[in-house]
């Protein structure tokens, strides 16, 4: 479908900023001056990608963005697998988030673990009316009940509970007291807060601060004894099965994972981090805020990672080495060795099937730009990205790690401006959401979804990578996508171009 | 190394391999404050018993596993089914992102919908700016016929006033003065997925109807012969609204689907992306007031609408989600009757059809325990049909079913004698299900796709009927009303009744005498 092969760079740049002015003419004047803010085309060396970002979404547009509680109880808390994370307020929330996220653990649901599971206080009017602080104590004395090997509670505000003045944290505190210390963390990720995901995301890591590292109790024996390598896995939610085909790297160079956050992440996890050596961080836009507090308050470096794809994996593990001696230097060394086979097959089958294959994306979190070489090793080329919750920093990154010159950028994209953007560029494959799926599919585009991976997964490491790669070629290669038009009125076009 | 470039190993597989089971099984014992296995043990089956149930059962404010949604999301279904029109809430944008995925997930097609994108500026002094750009942006990008707003919980607890932010949004040139924009309050704190169904359709219905808020005079009824239907909030919509369709066209009857979804979540893939497609058109809105009765599928979804129906003096019929023969009949006869027409022959052939499949089946399905839950129509629907093939509906569920569906199912069955033992829970969530499921144990499970966890924990094969259906495929392109829709449901049923037999009698030299290639 490609039809960027064959243009200059300086073609490109062309067409994408016509492109940009072409769809802000479908707006509003207002609105189509604070959209403008948000589409760019990225210029090599420029420190940025020259948008705006992490800015209020325009109402009407059709954002795809969520909220701060899904950026809460959906990404950072809910893998927590032994505590149990209320959604308090109306029903919806909690059940349209239900175990929607793939975050895989091991555990007895429903006894010991929790994740897969709907705890809501299911608001009625009259918790509205008036206040829901004591049907939320009653809560969890049920939960104390009902649950007993339940490691912790978490409230996770909706939209209501920050409206009408309802005082969670007061309840925790009683409530904790009561159960004899128990950690119960009130957390306050009303949907309005915020613009985006994101500022749940910065919530919850200041929950994990103020209600799990405040209330450590230092006379409390460790669990384990410290060893030189020991390390936490920051911002892998275990999608698929993510974060272990991560850890299973760490330990075969020699490290010693402590602790994952928060994907098969259990409380005491949380609480052994202040004793890790170094923090790997994944998702830096929804755990460095964690990961700079405890480098203050602990003195625990940390660093960030890329385990999509052997290009990135083997530079991310000679950068996390490079914090150890040459024990774990060579073991690094040795990992990346001992993959090297699998993914020379694993290049060698896929590659040639998707050399020179274009792909746009529009992801959350680290994807936008963590994937690209992922894609690069397999021939492809990223020529779109954008994120539906950066901050500078993360567009600092791409520009300057990730994307290439000329490549579209758009940042909160709306609806009608990513359909346009791929009606034009054409790529062959679109990576990005549920939302987004099925209105590409139905253009007889290729689509992943890169937020589940398309139930499929895990991507993280080099198990993962062959999995990615039989997935893309999957997706781009399948034989319905020459179906799509029907052959008589294939006939009709063709005979159309061939009398133009 | 287990992964391997020629048989690329998925995560099912991946992790069952000897390193990452030792990984994990490590992971566990030196990190994760692991409990006593012994403990964990204990309390799983402390979870079975009478005591548990009776603790659980007690239970006054903690809700787990619920079946039910919250409004917005029946308002979201109601808009989508009408010509051209974009489902627009009001409140946070978060909100529209979920009820855009749910619908996605089960039905895999696009759900546009769009949000006014209220955060906490606007939780303060109130939403109506939201409500001015976003009417402006959505009406010039997207290019509807009509908007029909709903809200969100937020917008509802602040009190923003959907009336009168509409009109001033008009009067700042948002929209044009005559366009229509329909609105619903559904506050996700009242009801469930259900009454915003009933809400928003009540909210469209009176828009074309009563005079468009104020603007136009109200509309003259002049009664014709036509009959107006409504689905209700259905997960099988594809395949029921056209199956009805069918029925509607077989027997000669005029009728207008007040909100048909049928094409908008089935369009083709064929190289075009259709926002909009098919859908009540606004001028079958409008004259559906002139229409001689209104039938509802779903009396539950409904009672608000079918209200507002009548006072405009129609004739207003309400089913429970008709699927057994005798529900069918009474469906079939009420529309011959309402519209004085003889029921066809071929609709009496199709019956005679489901009845024939019913007799050569009813051997594997009778005396047979079954719970379901669902919403309070389906509910009802399902256990009539079971009654019917001689089955126990020995436990049926609904989260969002109230006192009135409670009485009508007990009487539903005292008037069977397989009704004898069923027991009905209204307002009870799939954790109190679970306890059932281990004191009074059945057979066969019915649900949707949550109900996978209960068949994993108690072991009873889950028959997946209901919304949503996330992890099987296309479902709701089969209707389960009409003659063919019984047919359908009883060949879910029976399936996997067989395939659980043979699941049972598969041992070699042990249990494999029954394991029979005849049933």
């Amino acid at each position: 479908m490609s039809v960027a092969k064959t243009e200059s760079v300086a073609e490109i740049k062309a067409r994408n900023k016509e492109l940009i002015n072409e769809v802000l003419k479908v707006y509003p004047e207002k609105t189509a001056k604070r959209r403008a803010k948000h589409l760019n085309v990225a210029e090599a060396g420029k420190s940025d990608c020259g948008v705006k970002s992490n800015i209020k979404s325009i109402p009407g547009v059709m954002t795809i963005r969520g909220c701060a509680y899904a950026g809460s109880k959906g990404v950072v808390w809910g893998p927590i697998k032994d505590m149990i994370h209320i959604s308090h307020g109306p029903v919806g929330c909690g059940q349209y988030s239900w175990a929607s996220r793939r975050n895989y653990y091991i555990g007895t649901t429903g006894i010991d673990t929790f994740v897969t599971m709907q705890f809501t206080s299911d608001f009625q009017e009259k918790d509205i009316v008036f206040g829901g602080d004591k049907k939320l104590a009653k809560i969890m004395d049920e939960i104390q009940e009902l649950f007993p090997l339940n490691n912790g509670i978490t409230v996770q505000s909706e939209c209501p509970i920050g409206l009408i003045g309802d005082d969670i944290e007061a309840v925790s505190k009683v409530k904790s007291k009561e159960f004899g210390g128990k950690t119960i963390v009130p957390v306050r990720c009303e949907g309005f807060r915020g613009v985006s995901q994101s500022l749940g995301h910065h919530i919850a890591n200041d929950a994990v601060r103020d209600f799990v590292f405040d209330k450590l109790d230092p006379n409390k024996p460790a669990l384990f004894e410290s060893t030189p390598y020991d390390v936490a896995i920051i911002g892998d939610y275990n999608i698929g099965g993510d974060a272990w085909s991560s850890r299973i790297l760490l330990e075969e160079m020699g490290l010693r994972v402590i602790a994952q956050w928060s994907g098969d992440g259990s409380l005491a996890e949380l609480e052994n981090t202040p004793k890790a050596k170094l923090n790997v961080l994944h998702c830096y836009r929804s755990m460095n805020y964690i990961s700079r507090h405890m480098e203050e308050k602990f003195g625990i470096p940390w660093c960030e990672y890329n385990f999509f794809g052997p290009s990135k994996i083997a530079e991310s593990l000679r950068k996390i080495a490079s914090f150890f001696d040459d024990n774990i230097k060579e073991g690094a060394e040795r990992v990346i060795a001992k993959y090297q086979p699998l993914m020379e097959a694993v290049i060698a089958k896929f590659r040639p099937r998707l050399e020179g294959k274009t792909v746009m994306l529009y992801v959350g979190g680290l994807r936008p730009r963590h994937v690209i070489g992922a894609y690069e090793d397999l021939g492809m080329e990223v020529v779109g990205t954008g994120y539906e919750f950066a901050h500078n920093d993360d567009y600092q990154r791409t520009a300057q790690h990730y994307v290439k010159d000329g490549t579209l950028i758009y940042d909160d994209v709306t609806g009608y401006e990513f359909e346009k953007f791929v009606e034009k560029v054409q790529p062959d494959l679109v990576g990005s959401g549920i939302k987004e799926k099925y209105v590409f599919q139905k253009m007889g585009v290729p689509f992943r979804q890169m937020h589940s991976w398309d139930y499929s997964g895990p991507y993280h490491g080099y198990d993962g990578f062959a999995i990615f790669a039989r997935d893309m070629d999957m997706a781009i290669n399948a034989p319905v996508w020459k179906m799509a038009k029907a052959p008589w009125k294939q006939d009709k076009l063709e005979k159309l171009i061939a009398a133009e | 190394m287990t992964q391997n470039a020629d048989h690329v190993l998925d995560h099912f597989d991946l992790f069952r391999g000897p390193e990452y089971q030792e990984m994990l099984a490590n992971k566990r014992k030196m990190f994760e404050n692991q409990r006593d296995p012994a403990e964990v043990e204990r309390i799983r089956e402390w979870a079975k018993t009478e005591e548990y149930k009776e603790l659980n059962f007690s239970r006054e404010a903690l809700t787990i596993n619920p079946a039910k949604a919250c409004q917005p999301l029946g308002a979201v279904f109601v808009a989508v089914g009408f010509e051209k029109t974009i489902p627009f809430v009001h409140g946070s944008q978060g909100c529209v992102a979920y009820y855009r995925s749910h619908f996605s997930r089960h039905f895999k097609e696009p759900t546009s919908c769009v949000s006014s994108s209220m955060t906490e500026d606007a939780a303060v002094f109130g939403g109506l700016n939201n409500m001015i750009d976003g009417l402006a942006n959505t009406y010039n990008m997207y290019k509807p016929a009509m908007i029909a707003v709903s809200t969100t919980c937020m917008a509802e607890v602040i009190g923003d006033d959907l009336n009168a932010f509409i009109k001033t949004s008009k009067e700042k040139g948002s929209v044009p003065d005559d366009f229509n924009v329909t609105f619903a309050h559904t506050p996700a704190f009242v009801g469930s997925h259900i009454t915003g169904y009933d809400n928003a359709m009540k909210g469209v219905i009176s828009h074309f109807w009563d005079g468009k808020a104020g603007t136009v005079e109200k509309l003259e009824r002049v009664p014709n012969n036509s009959i107006n239907f409504l689905g209700g909030f259905d997960g099988y919509v594809v395949g029921n609204i056209r199956e009805i369709k069918r029925i509607f066209e077989t027997m000669g009857v005029e009728y207008t689907i007040l909100g048909d979804q049928s094409d908008v979540w089935d369009t083709p893939t064929d190289g075009e992306y259709r926002m909009y497609d098919g859908g009540t058109t606004l001028e079958q809105a409008a004259n559906a007031v002139h229409a001689k009765a209104t039938i509802s599928m779903q009396e539950y979804c409904t009672e608000k609408t079918l209200a507002l129906v009548k006072d405009h003096g129609q004739e207003v019929a309400a089913f429970n989600h008709p699927i057994s023969v005798k529900a069918t009949d009474a469906f079939i006869m009420k529309i011959a009757e309402i519209a004085g027409v003889e029921i066809p022959e071929a609709l009496a052939r199709e019956r005679g059809r489901l009845v024939d499949a019913i007799a050569d089946s009813s051997a594997h399905i009778h005396g047979k325990k079954f719970a379901i839950y669902g919403d309070p129509d389906l509910c009802y629907g399902l256990a009539e049909f079971l009654l019917e093939l001689g089955a126990e509906p020995t436990t049926v569920l609904s989260t969002n079913g109230g006192k009135a569906w409670e009485k009508k199912m007990q009487a539903l069955f005292d008037s069977s004698p397989f009704g004898k033992n069923c027991k009905v829970y209204p307002q009870k969530d799939l954790w109190h299900l679970r306890s059932l499921l281990f004191t009074d144990p059945v057979d066969f499970l019915i649900g949707n796709t949550y109900g996978k966890y209960l068949d994993r924990d108690t072991g009873t094969p889950l028959i997946r009927i209901g919304f949503p259906i996330f992890d099987r495929h296309h479902k709701h392109r089969y209707p389960v009303w009409g003659y063919q829709g019984g047919m359908n449901v009883l060949v879910t049923i029976l399936d996997k009744i067989f395939d659980t037999i043979d699941n049972t009698t598969n041992i070699a030299a042990k249990t494999d005498y029954s394991f029979d290639i005849i049933r």
